[in-house]
């Protein structure tokens, strides 16, 4: 059932017809007018995000930061944004190869670090993760991939414990829709500023904020294999996706719309499928309902309760 | 008559009375050493905005020594502060007062209580069921909350009413950061720019729009507080986001110039209004 545990490394299953191979064609014109649409004012949304970090951090009684750093645009684009709210020697970046990782990856984290001046701190998680496997050699990639996310998720809150510092969120709203990160794994943290950023969007305020062009150009990769990529597993670009999600979600167009708009139906069925089934994710567990007044349905405070 | 009015740009603590008064305090303070005559906080001031279920917890009723405490505080320049307030029989009501004299002379309850999108204010507060001007040591003088400035009906009314100066404590959320149009910045401080803008200048009023900042649970109030002259012009701008007392003179002759420029307020007709809104309220009852 690995649609109930969707993660980076089984959104294939979904579109694991002959044409798996080839991306999802969109007509220009529909992503150019999205991607239009989607163009934020980068001073202004990296000035809401720093202050966003710097307000809830600061309320709860926190200077401090600590974010996993992959190597990707997300981690680079959350690290940069910590950096300006907090001041550079507050944030902690913490590098986790496993031994299969591209060594790129590491090095297009520490240059992250490097040119946003946070610290760094280097985890190999493959003690770790062999350890447990040792027990279930015969684990698939769903389960190894979903191990990682969960271990790197376990140091980066041993680190916040450590350092008393806030783990900074490094999910965009595109995978956050689509569902396609780790439930307690890479979707878990204190504070995430980039959240609602469809991930065309990450890249265009990446450049704004400067991030090193060797992260923003690269193809964003879960980094399990030689060779994986997001967009070869999702079946189509992320210009692609955002158009469609965009539509569908902010600007609320029906699929009839959609479809009508020029939107091949495979790719709106397929990403409205995604949405729906990861809805969970996205949700607190869900409570048993017995008393008058249970968690989050009728007992409602906001996290920032007296702050 | 000139006199200095103010907007406390501030950000009030969720749910935390006792730092809220500090902070209002604080603010008058700063504000009496400017020689300010008028001050107008933003809404819900005393208690932070998404309150939730903390309504009935910070809730606070006319006669009792917190609002006595605050009115104390309007001795030497008139206030308007925001916040929940709990009728005799228990209803909540997103509320601001306008104290002068170190008397409460005034109280708006909000009428419309945004609840659809991120809002969900009629969940947890009752519907204010009036608007009313009322008379000030400025003149006469009408409050609307946020999102009921949003209707012009209700903006319609406080002018005909007499209202030469509306006040409009305000929390708005910041959204909308698209560079699509061109232009830049906050799509919904656009929108709140032309709304006091027209108000300002359709009723040739002067207008006090003062909006918070600061964050609560990752939601942004962007600030942008305004004072705007008869003529729709801008006097003063605050910044956008940051904690600021923005002060203007305004002189109420400028009504009169206006009203000379604009006789819109002469030409106003009643009876045409209240023949065709009974027209279309005997359609709708059809």
């Amino acid at each position: 059932m690995s649609d109930l545990h969707a993660n980076k490394f089984s959104l294939s299953g979904f579109f694991n017809n002959p044409s798996y191979r080839r991306l999802v064609l969109l007509d220009e014109g529909l992503i150019e007018d999205a991607m239009a649409e989607l163009e934020v004012d980068g001073d202004l949304a990296a000035g809401l995000l720093a202050g966003f970090i710097k307000d809830e951090v600061s309320k709860v009684g926190v200077k401090k930061l600590v974010l996993g750093l992959s190597g990707g645009i997300d981690s680079a684009l959350s690290a940069f944004l910590a950096a300006r709210a907090m001041g550079p020697e507050n944030v902690t970046g913490v590098i986790m190869p496993y031994r299969l990782s591209n060594p790129q990856s590491e090095a297009d984290a520490r240059a992250v670090a490097e040119k946003s001046n946070i610290r760094i701190e280097i985890v190999d998680i493959s003690p770790q993760v062999d350890a447990y496997f040792e027990r279930f050699p015969d684990a698939d990639n769903l389960r190894r991939g979903n191990k990682m996310a969960r271990e790197r998720m376990t140091i980066l809150y041993d680190h916040s414990a450590m350092l008393g510092a806030l783990v900074v969120g490094t999910s965009n709203k595109t995978e956050l829709l689509l569902g396609y990160g780790t439930l307690f794994g890479d979707m878990a943290s204190a504070v995430n500023p980039i959240g609602d950023l469809f991930k065309t969007q990450v890249r265009q305020l990446s450049r704004h904020v400067g991030v090193p062009a060797q992260v923003v150009e690269k193809a964003p990769s879960a980094d399990l294999w030689v060779g994986q990529t997001d967009e070869q597993e999702l079946g189509y670009t992320y210009e692609v996706a955002d158009a469609v999600l965009y539509r569908m979600i902010d600007c609320r167009y029906t699929r009839e719309e959609l479809l009508g708009e020029g939107f091949p139906p495979e790719l709106v069925d397929g990403i409205q499928r995604l949405v729906q089934r990861s809805q969970y994710k996205r949700r607190l567990p869900l409570i048993a309902k017995l008393s008058q007044r249970t968690i989050d349905r009728d007992f409602r405070y906001a996290r920032d309760w007296g702050l | 008559m000139k006199f200095l009015a103010a907007a406390a740009q501030i950000g009030p603590r969720l749910g935390n009375l006792d730092a809220n008064r500090e902070l209002l305090a604080g603010e008058v303070r700063k504000a009496e050493a400017e020689g300010v005559d008028l001050l107008v906080f933003p809404e819900l001031s005393l208690t932070g905005y998404f309150l939730k279920d903390m309504v009935p917890e910070v809730a606070i009723r006319r006669n009792t020594t917190a609002i006595r405490e605050i009115a104390a505080l309007s001795e030497n320049l008139s206030l308007v502060v925001g916040f929940v307030e709990e009728s005799g029989r228990h209803g909540f009501f997103n509320s601001a007062a306008y104290f002068e004299g170190g008397e409460l002379l005034h109280v708006h309850r909000k009428v419309y209580l945004p609840t659809y999108g991120l809002f969900d204010e009629n969940r947890y507060v009752g519907r204010g069921d009036k608007v009313r001007a009322f008379d000030t040591r400025f003149g006469r003088a009408a409050i609307l909350i946020c999102e009921d400035a949003w209707h012009p009906s209700l903006a319609g009314v406080a002018s005909l009413d007499g209202a030469d100066l509306l006040i409009v404590p305000s929390a708005s959320p910041a959204r909308g950061v698209s560079k699509a149009n061109g232009e830049g910045g906050l799509a919904i401080q656009r929108v709140w720019q032309s709304l006091t803008r027209t108000y300002a200048a359709a009723y040739n009023q002067h207008v006090v729009f003062s909006n918070r900042v600061g964050y609560e649970d990752g939601i942004n109030f962007w600030g942008g507080s305004e004072i705007l002259a008869p003529s729709g012009e801008p006097l003063a701008r605050a910044e956008r986001g940051s904690e600021q007392l923005l002060v203007t003179e305004v002189d109420t002759a400028n009504v009169r110039r206006a009203r000379i420029a604009s006789p819109t307020l002469r030409d106003e007709d009643l009876h045409l209004t209240l023949r065709e809104l009974r027209r279309i309220q005997r359609s709708r009852e059809g």
